[in-house]
Formats: structure tokens, sequence, C-alpha cells
């Protein structure tokens, strides 16, 4: 079986589409490439759409736990503290057998049980709090001459916030932002493994290197495999996020940017 | 446990939970979270001297040194860690039986990989195939360490390289116009300093070696997560005395609240500790301090 065949049967399999069953035995090294990559779909999905969708939420707590007010204050910082705390592992346990109980009660939470909607809510949850604290951490750092400024153009409230605080928030936060994302794609290979089940093998990119490993007993080629592709997503995520990163500053002279600084500050 | 418990059905709630919580399985499941502190207690010191060897190479002189001490650190920033853990898990056990094996059957002609399959002679089987249970849990237990200590090594590598550059080029200007050879300069002038620097990073570290003790449970390790899943399953009343439906939920609530209250005192320790380091010290956090008291 050529490779093109290999590609064409597999390439979209964890999605459900081509071939039913996985290979039994004798892989070559093309349908294992395939296979992975083809797992990684999954990763991006979750990665893209709880990125996506927990960045309006992070705003939302970071403005919320730099509050004023204790009843906005302390829910904001409760929330943070509950998914920063505490192990993603064990939140994707947690979720999964707190929805299949709920499904015993409430037909509606069918869905939740299954991984792609179950366990992009636990990353929207997870992301949007330590994007949350990044983006509060932002917040206290926007140096005082630009609030100043906005007051003494008679800005208040809304525009305020949306034309002044907002983009300087995000220009700050950005560095940290990215490190977030990186991990948070990582993270994501953690959903398979986590009681959330894999349905007719339809699993991400860990998954099938973790197939192949178990039926091979070798871990030296798919491991290296799924590392490649990851490094690829990471090199992708950095090109993207410092491309948006040399908007946010391009008011600035060059001095005063800010930098990207990868460090590994923000893991679950 | 108690005397009264020999008859679970006949129980009130108090009771019965008390009967309930002071099984034997139950009593494995408390040892479980002695095991993750045992885990935590060998992997941090293991990890940091891997951390500092990483980081002394990667600023090494001799340049092959310092590329293996930056692709070590790269590495594992660019994947996930659970993809490490997996790894190492079979290939640090397959390396090891493939030593044992070169050394002690010099003479054995058959491929080690045939097929699907790893062989390698009786004699050189980790263990071996005659030994106890518990030498096999404790080599499961033992790769599971190393495989942290090696991941964890890189990241706490990548915390003490950036805390070493980060201390005054004076300072080792300093050390050199006093006729100190580089080896002094770096162990008496670079290596006392480069702490307070680190900290902030290695106190992070430490929250996320924490977060990752479940992970043991993918290494097939029956810890606090395997028992968690075992315990909260659905029991009937024909295989035990205390039968109940699907409480996984309420287990995973308690290792949460451990997980929390655990990252929580740390955090205040740690809190307690930066306070203390930065105490006199020419850094911004040293110096609000200074203008606190005046």
């Amino acid at each position: 079986m050529s490779c093109l065949q290999t590609i064409q049967d597999y390439g979209l399999r964890s999605i459900g589409i081509g071939e039913r069953l996985l290979p039994k035995d004798s892989f070559t090294l093309c349908e294992q490439f395939t296979l992975i990559g083809s797992g990684l779909i999954w990763n991006i999905y979750f990665g893209v759409l709880a990125l996506a969708t927990g960045f309006f939420f992070a705003t939302a707590l970071g403005v919320a736990k730099g509050s004023a007010n204790a009843w906005v204050r302390k829910p904001a910082e409760w929330f943070i503290f509950l998914f920063r705390g505490s192990p993603l592992f064990i939140q994707f346990f947690f979720a999964y057998f707190l929805f299949l109980n709920l499904k015993g009660v409430y037909p509606f939470f069918n869905a939740f049980t299954s991984a792609w909607l179950g366990a992009l809510i636990v990353l929207f949850l997870n992301t949007a709090a330590y994007t949350g604290e990044i983006f509060y951490g932002a917040l206290r750092s926007i140096p005082k001459g630009d609030t100043e400024a906005a007051d003494a153009y008679g800005m208040s409230g809304w525009p305020r916030f949306r034309r002044i605080i907002w983009p300087t928030m995000l220009r700050l936060a950005w560095p940290a932002y990215t490190n977030e994302a990186i991990f948070l794609f990582h993270a994501t290979t953690l959903v398979y493994f986590s009681s959330f089940p894999t349905w007719r093998q339809k699993g991400d990119a860990l998954y099938y290197a973790n197939y192949f490993a178990d039926k091979t007993f070798n871990p030296f080629i798919p491991y290296p495999i799924l590392a490649m592709y990851f490094i690829m997503l990471t090199l992708v995520i950095v090109g993207l996020f410092g491309a948006i990163n040399k908007h946010l500053n391009r008011h600035l002279p060059v001095e005063r940017r800010v930098k990207m600084r990868f460090r590994m500050n923000i893991m679950r | 446990m108690f005397s009264y418990c020999s008859d679970p059905t006949t129980l009130s709630t108090f009771s019965w939970f008390s009967c309930y919580l002071t099984t034997g399985v139950h009593l494995s499941f408390y040892i479980s979270f002695v095991k993750v502190l045992l885990l935590l207690a060998v992997t941090a010191p293991v990890a940091l001297s891997f951390g500092f060897l990483g980081a002394m190479s990667a600023r090494s002189r001799i340049l092959p040194l310092s590329w293996v001490g930056k692709t070590y650190i790269a590495l594992v920033r660019g994947i996930p860690d659970i993809a490490f853990f997996l790894f190492f898990v079979i290939a640090l056990d397959q390396a090891f039986e493939w030593i044992r094996h070169k050394i002690k059957c010099p003479d054995w002609d058959q491929p080690i990989r045939q097929g699907a399959d790893f062989i390698v002679c009786p004699e050189a089987k980790l263990p071996l195939g005659s030994s106890a249970q518990w030498i096999h849990e404790s080599y499961g237990f033992a790769l599971a360490v190393i495989t942290f200590a090696i991941v964890f090594g890189a990241f706490a590598a990548n915390v003490l390289f950036g805390a070493m550059r980060a201390v005054p080029r004076a300072q080792i200007e300093t050390a050199e116009a006093y006729g100190m050879t580089h080896t002094q300069a770096f162990w008496r002038v670079l290596v006392p300093q480069m702490w307070v620097y680190a900290l902030p990073g290695l106190s992070n570290l430490w929250m996320v070696l924490i977060k990752a003790t479940p992970l043991l449970f993918l290494l097939g390790i029956e810890d606090i997560v395997y028992w968690a899943r075992e315990l909260g399953g659905t029991k009937t009343p024909k295989f035990t005395a205390y039968p109940h439906g699907d409480w996984r939920m309420w287990y995973f609530i308690a290792l949460l609240v451990f997980y929390l209250t655990f990252t929580r005192f740390s955090e205040v320790i740690l809190e307690r500790l930066m306070q203390r380091l930065t105490h006199g010290q020419a850094t911004s956090g040293g110096e609000a301090q200074r203008k606190e008291t005046a």
C-alpha cells in the first residue's frame, strides 16, 4: 500500500472519515506519521476553541479580580484559585464523573460526557482562570500616566476601558499569554487519558502515539513523531502570537516595546 | 476497624461511614497519599540537581556540552510533559534491560527486537521474574521518580540558567579582579547569589510538580487517582458489605480539596521564605522591604 493511499485512508481517521479499522500489525512509518498527525486535529480543535472562548471570560475575570467591590472580586478570586490550585488531570476526572451523574438525572447532559464538549468546557474554564490571573497582573501594571491621560481627555466607563485600559492590558500581558497558549495546547493531550472515552478509536495525537507504542512495544518511533508535530505546532503558535505582539506594540518606539520572553511559569 | 462493624447493614449513617472509611482498601487509599508525598520528597532534590547540572552545562564554555544542556532545556519546552512520561517509562525500562542483557548474556545470538516484542535473556529481566511483589512495585516507583526528575530537571535547569544570568555581571568581575579563577568565582560568588533570583521560578516549579503528581497514574502506579476510581465505582451487595452507587465524583472532590490545601499551604510557606531571602538584598523586593520598615 502506497503512502498516498495511507494518507487517504487515515488522514482524517480521528474525526471518523476514512478506513474504519486501525492498522493491526507491521506498522509502517507512513501509517504512524499519518495517524498521529490526524490525531493532532483534536489537539488543535480543543486548543483553538478553548483559547478563543476562554479569552473573553478571562478578560472579565481579570477585571473582576481587580474590582474594588468585594461581591465581584471574591468570586473571581475563588474561581481562579480553584482552577489554578488543582491539577487539570483531576479536574478532567471530576468533571467527567460529575457529568455522568448529571446525565443520569437530566438527559440534557448526554453530550457532556463525550470529550468534544465535556473536556472542552473544562479546558475553557481552566484556561480562563490561568489567563484571568495573567490579565489581572497586567491590569495592575498599566502605567499610571495612561489612565491619567484618559481622565484628562474626559474618558470614563466603557470608552476608557475599551480604548485605553484593554489595549494596554493586552499589550503587557501578551508574552505571558503566548506561554499560556503553548501550554494549553500541551494540556489538550491529557483529555483522552482522563476517563473521557475514545469513541471508535477517534483520539488525539497522544492517543495514537500511545496506541503504536503499546502495539509495537517500541516507544522510540511514535513519541519522537509526536514530539516533532508538537514542536511544529509550538513554532506556529509562537509565530502567530509574535505577529500579534508586534501589532499590539506598533505605536511604541522600538526600545520600549514589550519583548517576547518564553518562560514556563504557567503549566498545569 | 471497630467492633460494631461486623454487620454494616444495621448501622446508622454516621457509624456506617466510620466503618466504611476504615476498611482495608481505604487504608490502601490513604497510604497512596503517602506515596504521593514520598514521590515529591524524593523527586524535588533529584530534579534540582539534574537542573543544576543542566544549567551548568548550558553555560559551559565547551561548545558541545553547552549544546547538550540547551537542547535538554529546549526539548521539554516544546513537547507536552505527559508525552515524556509515557515515553520514558518504557524507554528507561528497555534501556536498563538492554544494558543488563549486554553485560550478563554476551553470547546471546537472537535479535532483541523481534517484530512487536522486546526479548532479553531471562537473567537480564528487570525486576527478575522470580522476585517478590514489593520489588516489582518499588521498581515501578523508581522508574517514575527518574522520569519525573528528568522532566522537571529540565524545567529547573531553565530557571537556574536564567538565575545565573540574572546575577549582576559586576559581581563576577569583582571576583575576577580579586584573582579568583573561573571555578572559584562560580562557586563562591555566583551560586550563593543566584538563589534569590531563582526562588520565584523554583517555587512555581514546586507548584507545577505538586500538580503533576496525579500523572503517576499514567505510569502504572497505584496512586490516589487509581484508588479513587477503584473505590468510587458502583459496589453491589454481592461483593462487599458496603454497597453504594457511583461515588467517584465525591472521591475526586476529595482529591481536589487535597490538592487545593496542599498548593495553598505551599504558597504561604514559599511566600514567607521569599520574604526572608529578599531581606537586605539589592533587588526591588529588598528595597521595598527596607522602605516599609524605615
